[in-house]
């Protein structure tokens, strides 16, 4: 197995059409994700490289069967796109989107949740990658191959370099899930956390948080009760000074909340082992997986 | 995006929000004319992001024309911990019966709105929440339904604000609330909110962040300015559509990523050094950013060395290595840099860079190695490559590992 992306996903891409939503649905396709359609409106009846692209999700599920979504257009538009593929029907929504207005998120989550049972995966993140099956967004999906590690972090990048070290000690992932820097991200390292409990492939998890809010807090919570799983963590930005934004908007610390310091011992006492680089992180999937 | 009180207040008076009466000024001049116009006695109020400026001496009364000039002449330019002051307010000055707070703030973990208020105001919110947590009213309101009367009649019935102002308040409440959607606002908060003798609600200070990823649906709120706020890098990066902030060590980061490049800062900081700055070059970084971001970090006399530590996802390594051999060929640094690339065209970079023999720099094949070796760099405790060392640099050697 894996989690939210395999052999049954079917894709559809809205701004299929678009220079960056052209290449990386190429590329999904080309390592083997069943990208059945995209959404671009106005643009219905035409094609990218054989991909048939409609004007509407509503179409693209009629006529595709399409039951997972990437969102790739420009942020002022992005909200409105993820609410019309779950009106569509699609359950599994991964918005790579960045920059979307916090307001936007914050209905979109409340409709979206009102709704009971769609998954929204970022916005703002890098996708999910689930090696040897699907590949549904930006992920460098050559640097990782299958596996028992599974993967959960609020950082792209980030998710790579742990992901690369984790491959030159010779593991494996079952998904990679970027969860995305958004004050508001669709799902929480608590949703991700649950499925891979609940997935047979995946033996053990590395969860990489960052500075800002309390969703690291919540999971160290969640992990206490809920997960039997080894848990791997680590937390960016012990050197932030408060107050300053680093980059992604979730990033900010205000006051003592939100502090890396916080997080990393608020899921220690949690039982979760805390490497304080990314190398050390791979260290003790090492020492506690074996090799 | 942080604004000035004053730049709170005009957005308050938009939505209804009482404010005393007021006027911005950047002289002195302006400052006597605004006075003049307000009526006395005013109050001159330096216009920085700092609490308790009142009692650094940003705050002050004035009962007629001269002492709103001397006053003003005080303040403005006045360094209030190490913000300047460029502007100040004038307002009328307000009778104080009583002082409350009101604040919604975007809570994250509940994915709502949170309303605050309490009877308590005038003083830091987080100490009345240490000694009396009961004082702090609190609920989260629905964001697909936005406010309602009874959430206002909630806050202050459990907060005990006097039966004649449970009205005025929900009343004001609403209208703050219509401002923190309006405005796309991520905090709104009054400290104090006061109680005239008149029995009346006002707001007497402003804090208001507003989000920047929603500036394109309010264009007047995109052109205010805090020019206190922006540091002389930070401004240069904005123009360069760069995401900087500068922190006060001597060795230059650049990555690509938000969560890599705050890695890398702590890497480097465990590794003994101090990062001079965070520079995210963002997703797909093309050559152009590259140089821009070098430019940026160079303009911090304080850095002694720079270290680049790219994964390429998006971004893909080669237009990275182009981006940094043109910017040599511009900029011509005059301290040493350690690139570390990953990822996509990651060999092709290191060709480029291999190739390019550029002076003073390295490439490193790990995070951590890099790392150390910009500590080392940058303390001294190496010899900059390429420079003290004629002959083939490390780059080569380093290169094989890979």
């Amino acid at each position: 197995m894996s989690i939210l992306v395999d052999g049954e996903t079917r894709l559809c891409v809205s701004g299929i059409t678009g220079r960056e939503g052209t290449f990386h649905s190429l590329n999904n396709k080309r390592y083997g994700t069943q990208v059945v359609s995209g959404v671009t409106p106005g643009k219905g009846g035409q094609s990218v490289d054989g991909i048939p692209v409609f004007n509407s999700f509503r179409e693209a599920v009629e006529e595709t069967d399409a039951n997972t979504a990437m969102v790739f257009v420009p942020a002022r538009f992005a909200a409105d796109s993820i609410l019309e593929a779950a009106e569509a029907g699609i359950r599994t929504i991964v918005a790579i989107t960045e920059g979307i207005p916090a307001h936007d998120e914050l209905r979109t989550s409340a409709h979206l949740r009102g709704l009971g049972d769609v998954r929204l995966i970022g916005p703002n993140c890098p996708g999910v990658l689930s090696p040897g099956k699907a590949n549904v967004g930006i992920i460098p999906a050559a640097f990782f191959r299958e596996g028992n590690v599974g993967v959960v972090s609020r950082s792209g990048t980030l998710t790579y370099q742990i992901g690369n070290e984790l491959a030159q000690r010779g593991f494996g992932n079952s998904s990679i899930v970027g969860i995305g820097g958004d004050p508001v991200p669709g799902s929480s390292f608590i949703d991700v956390l649950a499925l891979f409990e609940a997935d047979p492939e995946t033996d053990l998890v590395v969860m990489s948080g960052e500075i800002g809010g309390s969703a690291e807090e919540e999971a160290a919570e969640f992990i206490a009760d809920n997960v039997s799983k080894p848990v791997v963590g680590y937390v960016a930005g012990f050197t932030a000074p408060p107050g300053k934004t680093m980059g992604h908007a979730g990033a900010i610390v205000s006051g003592s909340k939100g502090t890396a310091r916080a997080k990393a011992e608020a899921l220690e006492a949690a039982g979760v082992r805390v490497g304080r680089t990314p190398t050390e992180v791979s260290e003790i999937v090492v020492e506690t997986l074996g090799t | 995006m942080d604004l000035l009180e004053y730049q709170g207040k005009q957005l308050f008076a938009r939505h209804g929000v009482p404010v005393p009466t007021g006027r911005p000024a950047a002289t002195v001049d302006e400052a006597v004319t605004a006075a003049d116009a307000v009526g006395y006695p005013c109050v001159v109020k330096a216009q920085v992001q700092i609490g308790g400026r009142g009692k650094l001496g940003g705050i002050k009364v004035a009962s007629g024309r001269e002492e709103a000039r001397e006053h003003a002449a005080a303040i403005l330019g006045m360094e209030i911990r190490g913000l300047r002051v460029h502007e100040v307010w004038i307002e009328e000055a307000s009778s104080i019966e009583a002082e409350h707070y009101a604040s919604i703030v975007f809570d994250r973990s509940a994915h709502a709105p949170l309303i605050l208020f309490s009877t308590k105001g005038g003083v830091d919110i987080e100490q009345v929440a240490e000694e009396d947590p009961g004082a702090i009213a609190s609920l989260h309101v629905d964001p697909l339904l936005g406010y309602q009367q009874f959430h206002g009649r909630r806050l202050a019935f459990e907060a005990g604000i006097d039966a004649d102002l449970v009205r005025p308040l929900t009343g004001l409440l609403a209208k703050l609330y219509d401002a923190f959607v309006g405005e796309d606002a991520m905090l709104i908060e009054v400290n104090p909110l006061i109680v005239t003798p008149e029995r009346e609600l006002r707001a007497l200070d402003a804090k208001v962040t507003l989000d920047g990823n929603a500036l394109f649906r309010h264009p007047d709120n995109a052109a205010l300015r805090n020019p206190s706020a922006e540091d002389a890098q930070e401004q240069m990066a904005k123009e360069r559509s760069l995401t900087y902030v500068k922190l006060d060590g001597d060795i230059g980061i650049l990555g690509n990523g938000a969560g890599l490049v705050m890695s890398t800062l702590d890497v480097v900081a465990q590794a003994g050094g101090r990062p001079a700055n965070f520079l995210d070059a963002g997703g797909g970084s093309k050559a152009d950013a590259i140089v821009a971001a070098v430019e940026v970090i160079l303009s911090d006399e304080k850095v002694r060395a720079v270290l680049f530590n790219i994964f390429g996802g998006i971004t893909r390594c080669d237009e990275v290595a182009k981006g940094l051999i043109e910017a040599f060929e511009r900029v011509r640094p005059q301290v040493p840099f350690v690139v570390r690339l990953d990822g996509t065209n990651d060999e092709e970079g290191r060709r480029l860079l291999r190739d390019a023999q550029l002076p003073g720099l390295v490439v490193e094949a790990t995070m951590l190695g890099a790392a150390e070796r910009v500590v080392e760099l940058a303390t001294g405790t190496a010899i900059a490559p390429g420079r003290a060392e004629p002959g083939p640099s490390r780059t080569t050697p380093t290169l094989q590992t890979r």
